[in-house]
């Protein structure tokens, strides 16, 4: 069985059937080998031409010296690793990456605990709270990303924002016309908020969903041995749904680490390039400051630390999907 | 008493509390979309649009090219999502049904690229792009969106092709039916909600997109309605009832789609998640 697809499993069977067709079976038969290779080959070579090609030519630009002198003239400047030393050797690239994983952990330590929370709350909540808040949810997690970052500078805007308003009404009148894009700290702070408001969904209602899966009897038994809430979620709701928390994890620290369009549209990475994180910064200097050598540089950098923020995890996936296969 | 009291109703408070914490943005939104401008520009907020006006659509409407966008994001859009659903389709029952060699490398492969890191290769998207003279087509656009998609939407369908019973198509194919037929007349009506789910995320991806089209289509007649958004919000500064008004034009399509679907796209996930 082992090369040979199931489609042998059932060729006996049309024989027992009508007689007409043998001929174009067997014709089938032979050219059947191909049909799985047939079937990936458009998804392959698209994934390949598309993905893989671009990785290479990525990695290839980020050893040229590669401005607009030699974009125009279309010469190839082979400059070695010229682009690497220079980064790593650059006070702005550490601190740049530095900034990026506090930013990434901030996030998703937020996300994930927010998430289990309100994906618990769920869990607990009679049926039309739970649709209630089922609906906020998937409002804010289908608001399109440009469009909640537009809603979120108008949220936070210095002059008639809703924000500064409350702030001020609450009685911390400095804020009344505070301007959330002027520093770095409270930059960051818009868009964290931003990114937590829309990432949470996703890990509250999966959560809740997951949480329908385990069975009764297991809370049943822990809540016989006496185990309250903090116990049960310990004991049994943890151990039960690990995979789900490694895999939306991961999820989270990938999505986090690269994420662009709200990083980049809520102040372009200002004030004073403060906010940029690794893929904004990659942009900045690649396609604003016209250094695309250096710019494909960072981004291969940028790809090493990704890795090397998901190797655990990526190496459990890989070695499972190794096993069930 | 008092504190028990409390204690009993302490879920649903917070659901009512968490409800308006992640509704109230997108409530924000439309409110102040459909705002009086005197009301935009208080130092009270109004908290209700109460003299209801559409001014704000119209400016967005009639703003430069935006049918144009709208048209350049539908195509892309639409295309993109229909090719990967087909490719995807062919791949995920290869992948789900036969064994051959290469199953395990393709599988992987797939695994790797739908974590690919997308928006930091732009630089390289853009040299490609540039040498073949394509900046400012909507083509390499949909080529791009479509592989972006494809590895979410062929894990996915794997799962949902894996799920239809063998024995289903083997009993059509007994009762006469090609392999061909008997895939487009039983396995395929049961893969509607798994088709459903993939492509309202290829959808949701696509339409929003903003870091590929911003480096490869700098001429507005060619661009998508995500950077549409960011311009328009820039060119009107802080006129916001209008940009607030175009924001919901450009999410309501998305909301919509996912309000309705939203219970197949959980499911989707998840069933993707467990199966693998």
């Amino acid at each position: 069985m082992s090369a040979q697809i199931e489609e042998v499993a059932a060729d006996p069977a049309p024989r027992i059937g009508k007689g007409g067709a043998p001929p174009p079976r067997d014709a089938k038969g032979r050219v059947s080998q191909g049909v799985p290779y047939l079937l990936i080959l458009p998804a392959a070579a698209a994934t390949v031409l598309l993905l893989g090609w671009t990785l290479v030519k990525n990695g290839m630009l980020s050893f040229q010296n590669l401005n607009p002198r030699q974009l125009i003239q279309h010469v190839t400047e082979w400059n070695g690793v010229d682009n690497y030393t220079e980064a790593l050797g650059s006070s702005d690239f550490w601190s740049v990456a530095g900034r990026s994983v506090v930013f990434t952990a901030a996030n998703v330590v937020l996300i994930m605990t927010a998430g289990c929370l309100i994906g618990l709350l769920l869990a607990r909540l009679g049926s039309k709270t739970r649709l209630l808040l089922l609906l906020g949810l998937v409002l804010a997690w289908a608001m399109p990303v440009v469009a909640a970052t537009t809603v979120f500078q108008w949220l936070f805007a210095q002059r008639f924002g809703v924000v500064n308003y409350l702030l001020d009404s609450l009685g911390w009148h400095s804020m009344a016309d505070y301007n959330w894009t002027s520093g770095q700290f409270s930059t960051f702070f818009v868009i964290t908020v931003l990114i937590v408001w829309q990432s949470v969904p996703f890990v509250a209602i999966n959560l809740y969903a997951a949480t329908t899966t385990i069975p009764k009897e297991l809370y049943e038994a822990a809540s016989l041995d006496g185990a309250g809430p903090w116990k049960q979620f310990t004991s049994v709701t943890f151990p039960f749904l690990k995979p789900f928390f490694l895999a939306t994890t991961f999820l989270e620290v990938i999505w986090v680490f690269k994420s662009f369009t709200q990083v980049f549209a809520i102040n372009e990475g200002g004030p004073d390039r403060l906010t940029e994180t690794l893929p904004v910064y990659a942009f900045v200097e690649g396609m604003g400051n016209q250094h695309f050598g250096m710019g494909a540089a960072i981004s291969i950098l940028t790809i090493v630390i990704l890795l090397a923020l998901t190797a655990y995890y990526l190496r459990l996936v890989l070695k499972q999907e190794e096993d069930e296969l | 008493m008092k504190r028990s009291l409390l204690g009993r109703a302490w879920p649903g408070t917070a659901a009512v509390v968490l409800f308006a914490v992640f509704a109230f943005p997108v409530y924000w939104m439309f409110a102040t979309a459909f705002k009086a401008n005197k009301d935009i520009v208080s130092d009270t907020p109004t908290w209700f649009p109460t003299s209801p006006t559409f001014e704000h659509f119209s400016k967005a409407v009639d703003a430069d090219g935006f049918w144009t966008l709208v048209g350049n994001s539908l195509t892309v859009t639409l295309v993109a999502v229909a090719l990967s659903l087909v490719i995807a389709l062919l791949a995920s029952f290869a992948v789900a049904r036969m064994r051959f060699k290469g199953r395990k490398s393709f599988i992987l492969v797939m695994m790797m690229a739908q974590m690919a890191p997308w928006e930091v290769m732009v630089i390289a998207y853009y040299m490609i792009v540039r040498d073949a003279e394509m900046l400012n087509s909507l083509l390499p656009l949909i080529a791009i969106y479509t592989v972006m998609v494809l590895p979410f939407t062929v894990l996915t369908l794997r799962g949902y092709v894996a799920a239809v019973p063998k024995e289903l198509e083997e009993s059509a194919m007994v009762d006469g039916c090609t392999r061909t037929q008997a895939f487009i007349k039983v396995i395929f009506p049961l893969l509607a909600p798994g088709l459903m789910a993939t492509s309202l995320f290829g959808f949701i991806t696509v339409w929003n997109e903003f870091p590929m089209v911003l480096i490869l289509n700098k001429d507005p007649a060619s661009q998508t309605l995500p950077l549409w958004l960011t311009s328009f919000r820039t060119t009107f500064g802080d006129d916001w009832g209008a940009t607030m008004a175009a924001s919901s034009l450009f999410a309501v399509p998305i909301l919509i789609l996912f309000v309705i679907l939203q219970r197949k796209a959980v499911g989707g996930l998840t069933s993707g998640a467990v199966k693998g």
